[in-house]
C-alpha cells in the first residue's frame, strides 16, 4: 500500500496506508499500552487501554483497530487519555486479588507495569472481590482465575497461532472465565504458549510456579537442545550450591528464529539437567567389573594412556569413534579432528537421523539453494514432502501455519498419511508409502491439480522429510534445480544432527562433506588417514569380532539404538562421555560426566542450516563440557594441544563475552583490552570459539557472519559440495539413517530423563477430558 | 395472550392488521398482503431503495438510522452471497412491540424481508427471534411454511425469476445479540459478542457476505410504505422522521399497552391522554422515553414530540419506543439498581469497562439502597458511569452508563436521602406494571 503521512503527538509519521495505528506508533517509538492487542493475532479491542484521541472524532478511538490514513491527527497521551486508562486499570484491579507478592508474574507483569504508569493507587470499592478457585488444566498449565484480565491472548494464541483451539470463554459478563473447551482439562499440544502470552499471572507453568522470583534469576538466551528446528529459548537460571540451576525455560526474548514460538519440549523439557540420576563424577570399571567413581585426573590419565597404547600398538584403525547429535559444532569438529589427527582413524560416525550427505551431493555445484527457516517463513509457496512437522518439527509447523495465516503463503502437502498441516494446505496429495521416490516424475507429469498448482508457482521452497533418502533426495532436488527459484530444506531429527553431519562425523567425509580421499584444505591436518573408515554399525560389528580394540562414544547411545549386546563389547575398551548412565555408558570402561547443551557455549546448526550461538546457562560441579574432555583426553595422550585447538594464535577473535552468557566476566573484558592494544587475546584451549575460527576457515559453506551470530541471530550456511565428488555416505547413506521420530513429548535420551516430558506424555496418553465443571 | 389496546389518536399502519387473524396467510392476502412484494418485483431494486429513502423510515431498533440509506450501502456486485437479517432480538426492558408483530402479523415480517432482499439482491433472509420468544417461533415457522407453500418464498417467488429463501432462528437468551454484529456471530453459531467495525455489515456481514440487518418493526413497516407510497408514509410523521411507531407504554399508567402513534407525537399527551395518566391519580415522577437505556426525563421535560431529533434535543433518546412511566412512589435508587442489574446480567463480558463497570455499579447500588451507603459512593457511581460512557466496545456500556448518569444527576437529592443509615424513603414499593 502507498505510504501516508499523519501526525501523532505533534510528530509527523509515515506508514503504509491501512497500517494499524498502534503498530505505526510502536515502530516510531511511541508506546501505546495494550493488554489484548498482540501482533499477529486477531484484533479484539477488548481492553480499551490503547484509546487515543483522533482529531474530529467525538469518542476516544482504540489504536489497535484504527488504520492510518493521509492527514489524520492523533493524540496518544493527554490528561483525558491518562484518565481513561487509569479508570480501566481501576476496574481491572477491582476484582484482581493483588497477590503480587506471591504471584509468578510479579516483577514481569503487564498489569503491574500499567498500574505503575497510570496509577490506580486507591481502591474505590468497599464490596468483596469476586473469588474463584485456581484450576489445574494439565500438568503444564494452571489457571488462576481471579488474576485473569480476559485479554483473550491465550485463546487466540491457542486457536490462531497453534491451530489447536483448546480454549474458550465460559459464562458471560463479570462471570466470564477462560476455560478449556469441552471440559476442565486441556486437550492440546501442551505447548505452553498460553502461559507465554499471558500478560499477568493468570496462566502459570506447572514446572515453574511458586519456585522463585523473576529478579532472582539470570536470563540466558540459548538454543533448545531437543528437536532439529533450533528455537531460541530463554533459560531462567538461579545460583545454588555447586552451580547454577535452570528453574524456567520460556521465550521472553522473542528475537530468535522462532519469533513468538516455543513448544512443550523447549518450555518444559529442561529438567533432565536437574535429574538426580545425572552423573557428577567420572566412573572407571574396577577389577571386579563394577563402575566406581574416580577423580577426573585419574580417569583422564587412565583413558588417555589406554587409547595411546592401542593406537601405538594396533594403529588408529583399531579405534572407533561415535559422535553426538546434541553436542556443539565446535565439539563435533574437534571430535573428528581428534579422531583423525590424534587417534589416526577415520572410524568415526554418528547416529544419523537422516541422509544429509545425499542432500549435499544432490546440491553439488549449486550455491544458494538451501532454505533457512527465515526463507521458509518468507516463501510465497511451500511444498512439504513427507514428515509430520506438527509432532516432529513444531517450529516448522508454526512457521508454516503463520505464513499461511498472515502472509497468505500457499502450502502444498504431499504425504503418505494425513497430517495436521493438511488443514493449512492449499492442496494435498496422498502418496503411497513407497511413493516418495516417484514424486518428481509425478510433478513433472503435470496432470493432477496438485502438480499443476505446484508447477504454476514461480518461487517455491521444497521441505522434505526423512521419507526421502538416497536416490529419492537426488530426484526431488534435481527436479527443483531444473526450475527457477526453488530452494530446499531437509528435515533431520535432533538439536545438532545437521551440525554433526556438517562437521564431518562420517567415516568417509570430512567437515563440509569433503571426501577424506581428497581432503582439500584439510590436507593441513597432520597425519590425516586417507582411506574411509567404518560406519556406526560396522564399528560395532568389528568390535564384536575383536577387530576394534577401543571405542570413544560421545553423547550417543548406540547400544540401545543398534541393540548391541554386552557380549559384543566385552573385548573392547569403551570410553563414554554422557550425562547419564545410559545403556551404552553402563557397558563402558571409563565414563566421563559431560554437560548438556544448556551448560556450555558454542554453536549449533539446525536442520535448515541456520547456525546459532548456544550460551552457557546452568553450571554444576563435577561435570565438564565434551570440548574440555576431548582436549584433556588428547593432552593425556600426549598430543600437541596447540595443533588440535588453535588457541592463542594470531587472528583469534575475542568473543566479547557472548559465549559465556550469564557467566560472562573478566576474562572477556581483558581479551577485548588485549585485542585493542594489539596484544594476543589468550583464549583458553577450552574455549570453543577458538575452533570456530578454524571451522570458518576450513569448512566449505561455513563462512559465518560473526557479528550477527554473536548478536544472537542465525547465520545461514551452505551445503555446496564440489561437483564430481561422490561420497560413499551419499550412496549408501539411506540405509544408515535411522530417524528417531520423536514426538511432542519425547526427545531421545534426554526425554527419558525429563520428568516433565514423561508426565506430559503420560497425561496425553491416558487423560480423557472430563465433563465441564466450574 | 396480551390484550390489545387502542386510542383515537392512533394511526394504525404497522398495527393495522393486529387482531384480525392475519397470521393466517389467506387472511393476510385478503387484507392486502403480499401485494407490495409483487409490486416490488415489477419495479426493481433502485425504485425500492428510492421509495425507502423518500419515506424517511428510520430504524426502529433504536439508533434511528435511515433504512433506505442503509440498504443503499450494500454493494451491487458481490462475490459472496448477500443476506437480509431481521433483528427480532427484542430485549430492551420496556420494549414489547416486535412481539406483537410476530404474534399478529408474521407475514408482514416475511413480506418486508422479501422486499429488502429484492432491494439489495439477496436470495436469503434470516428472521432472528430472541431466545425468550421461542413460543413465537412456532407462529413464524408456520407463516414461513405457508409462504413457501404458496410460492411466495422459494426458487421463483410469485412466479417470477427471483429466488428468496427465509430461515427462522432463535437466540439463546442474550440481550447482547440485539447488537447487529453480535447477532450475526450468534446466527453463525458462535458466542454472541460484537464484531469490530468497520467493516460494517453492509460490506462484510453474515458469513462474510454483504448484509442488511433491520429491526423487525422496520421490516414489518416496509410493505406498508410500498403500499401507501413513500410520500404518504413520510407525511404521517415529522421532518426527517417518517410514519408512525409502536410505542410500548408501561409503568404507573392507567392504560399500559402498545399504541401506534405518529412520529413526533407529544410525550406528555402520550402519558396523560393515550395511556390514561398516572395510575391512581398519583403525581408523575419521571419518564423513561425509549427503553431502559435512555436517560430518564423529569415531568417538566416531557412536553416534547416523540421523534428521534426532538427527544435527542431533550437530552435523551427515542430508542426502542418503550416508554416507562414512574409515579411519585418510586424509589429512583431502586429503579437505578434494577436498571443496572439488567445490564450487569446482560453484559457479554468482552470489554473491561462494561464487564467490570456494570458489576461495580450494581454492587455499590445494592449496598447503597440497603442503607449502607456513604457520601462518596454517589460520586463513585457517577465516576464509574462516566468512565464507561463512550469507552466500551459496543453500545451496551453506554446503555448502562447513560441512565445511571441521568438518575444520579437528576435525582441526587434522593440518593442523599438514603445516606447516614436512613432506610429507603419508599418503604412500600409499588411493583412496576408489566404488560
Amino acid at each position: 500500500m502507498a505510504d501516508v503521512t499523519f501526525t501523532v503527538d505533534g510528530k509527523i509519521l509515515t506508514a503504509p496506508a491501512g497500517t494499524l495505528l498502534i503498530d505505526a506508533c510502536r515502530k516510531a517509538g511511541i508506546e501505546i499500552p495494550a493488554f489484548c492487542y498482540y501482533p499477529g493475532l486477531s484484533l479484539q479491542a477488548a481492553c480499551r487501554m490503547c484509546v487515543v484521541r483522533q482529531e474530529k472524532v467525538p469518542k476516544l478511538q482504540t489504536a489497535c483497530t484504527t488504520t492510518v490514513a493521509e492527514g489524520q491527527v492523533f493524540i496518544t497521551e493527554s490528561a483525558e487519555i491518562a484518565q481513561a486508562r487509569k479508570a480501566t486499570i481501576q476496574l481491572l484491579l477491582g476484582n484482581h486479588p493483588l497477590d503480587c507478592p506471591v504471584c509468578d508474574a510479579g516483577g514481569e507483569c503487564e498489569l503491574q507495569d500499567m498500574t505503575f504508569k497510570y496509577g490506580a493507587g486507591e481502591s474505590l470499592y468497599s464490596e468483596a472481590k469476586q473469588h474463584r478457585e485456581e484450576q489445574q488444566w494439565s500438568p503444564a498449565v494452571f489457571y488462576d482465575r481471579p488474576r485473569c484480565i480476559l485479554c483473550y491472548r491465550c485463546i487466540r494464541m491457542c486457536g490462531e497461532g497453534m491451530d489447536v483451539w483448546a480454549l474458550g470463554v465460559q459464562n458471560r459478563g463479570v462471570n466470564s472465565v477462560i476455560a478449556p473447551n469441552g471440559g476442565d482439562q486441556l486437550d492440546c499440544e501442551q505447548c505452553g504458549m498460553c502461559i507465554d502470552v499471558c500478560p499477568v499471572g493468570a496462566l502459570t507453568s506447572g514446572s515453574y510456579r511458586y519456585k522463585t522470583r523473576p529478579w532472582e534469576m539470570n536470563h540466558v538466551s540459548t538454543v533448545c537442545t531437543h528437536c532439529a528446528d533450533g528455537c531460541k529459548v530463554t533459560l531462567g537460571v538461579r545460583q545454588v550450591n555447586g552451580g547454577a540451576e535452570i528453574v524456567r525455560a520460556d521465550n521472553r526474548d522473542k528475537s530468535g528464529i522462532n519469533g513468538d514460538f516455543l513448544c512443550a519440549k523447549g518450555r518444559f523439557g529442561f529438567d533432565f539437567v536437574e535429574n538426580p540420576e545425572r552423573l557428577t563424577t567420572p566412573l572407571i570399571r574396577n577389577a571386579q567389573g563394577k563402575l566406581e567413581p574416580a577423580t577426573w585426573e585419574r580417569a583422564l590419565r587412565f583413558a588417555g594412556e589406554k587409547l595411546k597404547e592401542i593406537r601405538d600398538s594396533k594403529g588408529g584403525t583399531a579405534i572407533g569413534v561415535v559422535g553426538s547429535n546434541r553436542t556443539t559444532n565446535e565439539e563435533n569438529y574437534l571430535l573428528q579432528k581428534f579422531a583423525r589427527t590424534v587417534l589416526h582413524t577415520n572410524n568415526i560416525d554418528h547416529e544419523r537421523s537422516t541422509d544429509y550427505p545425499a542432500f549435499a551431493l544432490a546440491l553439488a555445484g549449486h550455491a544458494g539453494k538451501t532454505a533457512g527457516l527465515g526463507d521458509i517463513a518468507a516463501a510465497p509457496a511451500i511444498l512439504l514432502v513427507g514428515g509430520n512437522p506438527t509432532e516432529e518439527h513444531p517450529l516448522l509447523a508454526w512457521t508454516l501455519r503463520t505464513s499461511v495465516r498472515l502472509n497468505r503463503a500457499r502450502l502444498y502437502v504431499a504425504n503418505s498419511k494425513a497430517i495436521k498441516l493438511d488443514r493449512q494446505a492449499r492442496l494435498t496429495q496422498e502418496l503411497p508409502p513407497d511413493g516418495y521416490k516417484d514424486l518428481a516424475a509425478f510433478l513433472d507429469l503435470g496432470e493432477a491439480d496438485f502438480s499443476k498448482a505446484v508447477l504454476a508457482e514461480e518461487s517455491l521452497v521444497v521441505v522434505f522429510g526423512q521419507e526421502c533418502r538416497g536416490p529419492a533426495v537426488a530426484d526431488l532436488v534435481a527436479w527443483g534445480l531444473k526450475r527457477p527459484n526453488v530452494r530446499f530444506a531437509y528435515l533431520g531429527d535432533q538439536a545438532n544432527s545437521r551440525g554433526a553431519a556438517d562437521m564431518g562425523l562420517f567415516p568417509d567425509l570430512l567437515p563440509g562433506y569433503v571426501p577424506v580421499t581428497e581432503p582439500g584444505g584439510f590436507a593441513e591436518y597432520p597425519g590425516l588417514p586417507a582411506t574411509p573408515g567404518k560406519s556406526l554399525p560396522a564399528q560395532f560389528a568389528a568390535a564384536a569380532t575383536g577387530e576394534l580394540s577401543a571405542m570413544l562414544v560421545v553423547g550417543a547411545n548406540p547400544v540401545l539404538g543398534l541393540g548391541v549386546s554386552a557380549e559384543a563389547l566385552k573385548n573392547t575398551f569403551v570410553i563414554v562421555q554422557d550425562l547419564f548412565l545410559t545403556e551404552t555408558a553402563a557397558l563402558a570402561d571409563v565414563v566421563f560426566t559431560a554437560v548438556s547443551l544448556y551448560e556450555k557455549s558454542g554453536t549449533v546448526t539446525n536442520t535448515f542450516g541456520d547456525v546459532q550461538m548456544v550460551k552457557k546457562a546452568a553450571d554444576r560441579a563435577g561435570v565438564k563440557s565434551d570440548f574440555e574432555i576431548l582436549v584433556r583426553l588428547a593432552d593425556a595422550m600426549g598430543a600437541d594441544i596447540k595443533t588440535l585447538v588453535p588457541f592463542g594464535k594470531g587472528g583469534v577473535l575475542a568473543d566479547l563475552g557472548q559465549s559465556r552468557g550469564a557467566q560472562a566476566g573478566e576474562a572477556d573484558r581483558h581479551s577485548v583490552w588485549l585485542a585493542a592494544n594489539n596484544l594476543e587475546p589468550r583464549l583458553s584451549p577450552f574455549d570453543p570459539l577458538a575452533v570456530l575460527d578454524e571451522i570458518e576457515r576450513l569448512v566449505p559453506g561455513y563462512k559465518l557472519d560473526r557479528i550477527n551470530l554473536l548478536s544472537g541471530n542465525p547465520a545461514h550456511t551452505e551445503l555446496n559440495l564440489t561437483p564430481g565428488f561422490v561420497p560413499i555416505s551419499a550412496l549408501d547413506g539411506s540405509d544408515l539413517a535411522v530417524p528417531t521420530h520423536d514426538g511432542l513429548f519425547t526427545s531421545g535420551t534426554l526425554g527419558r530423563y525429563s520428568p516433565a516430558l514423561n508426565e506430559l506424555e503420560q497425561h496425553q496418553t491416558h487423560e480423557v477430558a472430563a465433563p465441564a465443571g466450574d | 395472550m396480551p390484550r390489545l389496546v387502542s386510542h383515537p389518536d392512533e394511526v394504525k399502519i404497522v398495527s393495522s392488521r393486529f387482531g384480525k387473524g392475519a397470521a393466517n396467510i389467506d387472511r393476510y392476502v385478503e387484507l392486502g398482503g403480499y401485494a407490495s412484494a409483487r409490486k416490488c418485483i415489477e419495479q426493481g431494486p433502485d425504485w425500492i431503495i428510492n421509495e425507502m429513502k423518500a419515506a424517511n423510515l428510520r430504524g426502529r431498533g433504536g439508533a434511528g438510522f435511515s433504512a433506505g440509506m442503509k440498504w443503499s450501502f450494500v454493494p451491487k456486485q458481490s462475490a459472496k452471497p448477500k443476506y437480509v437479517l431481521v433483528n427480532g432480538d427484542e430485549s430492551e426492558p420496556g420494549t414489547c412491540k416486535d412481539h406483537l408483530i410476530f404474534l399478529h402479523d408474521p407475514h408482514a415480517v416475511i413480506e418486508g424481508t422479501i422486499i429488502a432482499g429484492l432491494a439489495i439482491g439477496a436470495k436469503t433472509g434470516f428472521i432472528y427471534l430472541r431466545g425468550e420468544y421461542r413460543y413465537l417461533l412456532e407462529i413464524m415457522e408456520k407463516a414461513v411454511a405457508d409462504a413457501y407453500a404458496k410460492g411466495f418464498l422459494g426458487k421463483n417467488i410469485f412466479g417470477s425469476e427471483n429466488e428468496f429463501q427465509v430461515i427462522t432462528q432463535t437466540g439463546a437468551g442474550a440481550y447482547e445479540v440485539g447488537e447487529e454484529s453480535a447477532l450475526m456471530e450468534s446466527l453463525e453459531g458462535k458466542r454472541g459478542v460484537p464484531r469490530i467495525k468497520p467493516p460494517f455489515p453492509a460490506v462484510v456481514g453474515l458469513y462474510g457476505g454483504p448484509t442488511i440487518i433491520n429491526n423487525a418493526e422496520t421490516i414489518a413497516t416496509v410493505p406498508h410504505v410500498i403500499e401507501m407510497g413513500a410520500e404518504a408514509y413520510a407525511a404521517v410523521g415529522t421532518v426527517r422522521n417518517g410514519g408512525t411507531r409502536l410505542f410500548g407504554i408501561s409503568g404507573h399508567v392507567e392504560r399500559p399497552g402498545v399504541y401506534e402513534l405518529p412520529m413526533g407525537y407529544n410525550l406528555k399527551k402520550m402519558v396523560y391522554e393515550v395511556a390514561g395518566g398516572v395510575r391512581g391519580g398519583r403525581k408523575l415522577k419521571a419518564v423513561v422515553p425509549g427503553g431502559s437505556s435512555t436517560p430518564v426525563l423529569l415531568p417538566e421535560e416531557i412536553d416534547i414530540g416523540m421523534d428521534f431529533d426532538q427527544v435527542g434535543k431533550a437530552g435523551s433518546m427515542l430508542g426502542s419506543g418503550g416508554v416507562v412511566v414512574l409515579d411519585d412512589q418510586t424509589c429512583i435508587v431502586e429503579f437505578a439498581l434494577r436498571t443496572i442489574s439488567f445490564y450487569q446480567h446482560e453484559s457479554c463480558g468482552w470489554c473491561i469497562p462494561c464487564r467490570e463497570g456494570t458489576d461495580w455499579i450494581k454492587k455499590s447500588l445494592t449496598r447503597f439502597h440497603a442503607g449502607f451507603g456513604e457520601a462518596k459512593d454517589i460520586d463513585n457511581i457517577q465516576y464509574l458511569a462516566e468512565n464507561m460512557l463512550g469507552r466500551t466496545f459496543c453500545p451496551l456500556g453506554d446503555a448502562a452508563a447513560m441512565p445511571t448518569l441521568a438518575f444520579v444527576k437528576k435525582f441526587r437529592k434522593e440518593f442523599e436521602d438514603h445516606l447516614n443509615g436512613k432506610p429507603c424513603p419508599f418503604a412500600k414499593h409499588v411493583e412496576l406494571a408489566v404488560i
